[in-house]
């Protein structure tokens, strides 16, 4: 089966700085995948490329495996970062959720019977119904991003986009919102976001694309979430601990060695750095 | 009543108060977009730009709409480009475009001192000076206007909310920028010769302001604004001739008392809100 969205030795330039290069993504039906970068990796960019808001300066962008034309573009419903959003805007939740009907080909300035039905169906969908006639400003955090979200899915995507749903809001919300996400997926949606909530995304996005500038490593939490995939992505170093068939990645304190970290066994296991030639895997368990 | 039909009497009045209800609207209507984009400063900016495109139309013997019009979307084109294209943010961008235009028609009517006096009507606004061909395009300008706010209400909705985003989710956001500059460069040259290019600025971003006050709802913000676009277009219309005072400063000045109504109602109501809930605590 063709992917949903691939992309070939893409490479983005703004002017002469280099932003992108040699990305080489494939996203299929159904996968969740998070791209995780420092600040200034590209993550917005390579978002935006998906969207369809930049051209690639190199590389090709493929849709079911061939070059977009228009009607061939699956539908991307996008979630931009609530940090860009105008909260004074004069909108009611309901008129945001039904920006996401704008694809659809009634010219009237009113929302037919049946557009109404679909935007009150995604807030009940959402648990966000009774908030329908409220302005966007009186919202807490985790409302306002399910807001966002209902207004991607009246859209009916093929794929969700997500610029840092987890950014902004208190970690019980995050929490929730990754949860629901984990239920869309679940229910066949391909959804793609960025974040800077490692643990998050360990614990709940069963694909991760490591990136800095290029693609530093893709795969399954386990395999990419590594001391030596982190530091070549941050550069900086970072402790992993499993613990309970958790991964949590900190980044290491200054003058710590990776046995203070863990003064007790029981806690967890520790990953460490490989040691010089390596063969088999980019770390080992460190002894404790 | 009979003091109030008295002027009504008089031809050059009956065209100046609908040219001046017309406009009002028409202002308040656009406006809303304008300052909800964060671009207040366009219509001080394009209206500048507009009046060397008065002048160059007039030293060419253009007819006024035609040239001003032409001139007016040019600009209003290449702000948004230079925003879009370079570093240049837009303010800068209509600050670069606007004041040299301006600059044209000043230099070129230093050079033809001959057209002076009609050229302060484009200044300050002579709406005695109304004619039907002005009314037949103030008109056509705001059946236009109100043609694609009607039929792209939730496309300009969307882009005015958030422009990158309605590009994804399908709106085409260039095209409905470029249509957005020709209704404002529409609305300026109609509306050059009522309000004059130093008045232009404060009708579009008045009523807006006074309606977002009052309101919290898009459309319901739309409407006021262009009411109260409307009715201070017409009230500032008889407070001119009852006071003789200019036609022009007189709507502006009617808009701006409405602003401060509508400023101590909000303020009231906010003082009301928090009343009512340490009453509740």
């Amino acid at each position: 089966m063709q992917p949903i969205i691939e992309l070939r030795n893409v490479g983005l330039r703004y002017a002469e700085r280099l932003v992108l290069d040699q990305i080489n993504i494939h996203l299929h039906h159904g996968q969740f995948a998070a791209l995780v970068g420092p600040s200034g990796a590209g993550k917005t960019s390579l978002l935006r490329l998906i969207l369809g808001l930049h051209a690639p300066s190199h590389g090709q962008i493929l849709t079911h495996g061939k070059h977009p034309v228009d009607g061939q573009i699956p539908t991307i419903a996008y979630v931009p970062q609530l940090e860009t959003v105008d909260w004074n805007f004069p909108v009611t939740v309901e008129q945001v959720v039904a920006m996401g009907l704008v694809r659809q080909a009634n010219p009237w300035p009113w929302l037919r019977k049946s557009e109404r039905q679909a935007v009150q169906a995604v807030l009940a969908q959402l648990e966000i119904e009774q908030l329908a006639k409220q302005h966007i400003r009186n919202l807490s955090g985790g409302q306002q991003q399910r807001v966002f979200l209902a207004r991607a899915l009246v859209a009916k995507p093929a794929m969700l986009v997500l610029d840092e749903p987890t950014t902004g809001i208190d970690p019980r919300v995050a929490e929730t919102i990754l949860h629901l996400l984990a239920e869309l997926n679940q229910q066949g949606m391909t959804i793609l976001m960025t974040t800077h909530d490692l643990n998050a995304a360990a614990a709940h996005v069963p694909w991760i694309i490591c990136m800095n500038q290029t693609i530093i490593a893709q795969g399954t939490p386990e395999a990419v979430f590594t001391p030596t995939v982190l530091e070549q992505t941050y550069h900086s170093e970072m402790v992993v601990v499993r613990h309970e068939g958790m991964l949590l990645i900190q980044q290491r304190p200054h003058g710590h060695s990776y046995r203070d970290l863990i003064p007790n066994p029981i806690i967890g296991e520790v990953l460490k750095p490989a040691m010089e030639n390596s063969s088999e895997s980019a770390f080992r368990t460190a002894e404790l | 009543m009979n003091q109030l039909l008295e002027p009504l009497s008089f031809s050059f009045f009956r065209y100046g108060i609908v040219a001046a209800v017309l406009i009002g609207s028409l202002c308040g209507l656009l406006g809303v977009y304008i300052v909800l984009r964060g671009m207040s400063y366009i219509g001080h900016g394009l209206s500048h730009a507009i009046f060397g495109g008065a002048v160059v139309s007039f030293v060419l013997a253009w007819n006024f709409y035609l040239g001003a019009g032409l001139w007016g979307f040019a600009a209003a084109v290449l702000i948004n480009q230079t925003a879009r294209r370079t570093k240049i943010n837009a303010d800068a961008a209509i600050g670069i475009v606007t004041t040299a235009s301006f600059a044209i028609g000043v230099a070129l009517i230093s050079r033809y001192r001959n057209f002076t006096r009609s050229f302060d009507a484009a200044l300050f606004g002579n709406i005695l000076g109304v004619t039907s061909s002005d009314l037949w395009a103030i008109g056509g300008v705001c059946i236009m206007v109100g043609l694609v706010v009607f039929f792209s209400y939730k496309q300009l909705l969307f882009m005015t909310f958030n422009n990158d985003v309605a590009q994804v989710y399908g709106v085409r956001t260039n095209w409905l920028d470029t249509l957005f500059s020709l209704m404002l460069a529409a609305t300026l040259i109609v509306s050059m010769k009522i309000l004059g290019v130093t008045l232009i600025a404060a009708a579009l971003v008045i009523p807006p302001i006074t309606a977002r006050l009052l309101t919290d709802s898009f459309h319901r913000m739309l409407g006021i604004s262009t009411v109260i676009g409307g009715v201070t277009g017409c009230v500032g219309m008889y407070l001119s001739y009852f006071f003789d005072l200019a036609s022009g400063a007189t709507i502006v000045l009617t808009q701006t008392g409405c602003f401060m109504l509508a400023l101590g109602i909000a303020a009231l109501r906010k003082q009301l809100r928090s009343r009512m809930i340490h009453t509740h605590v």
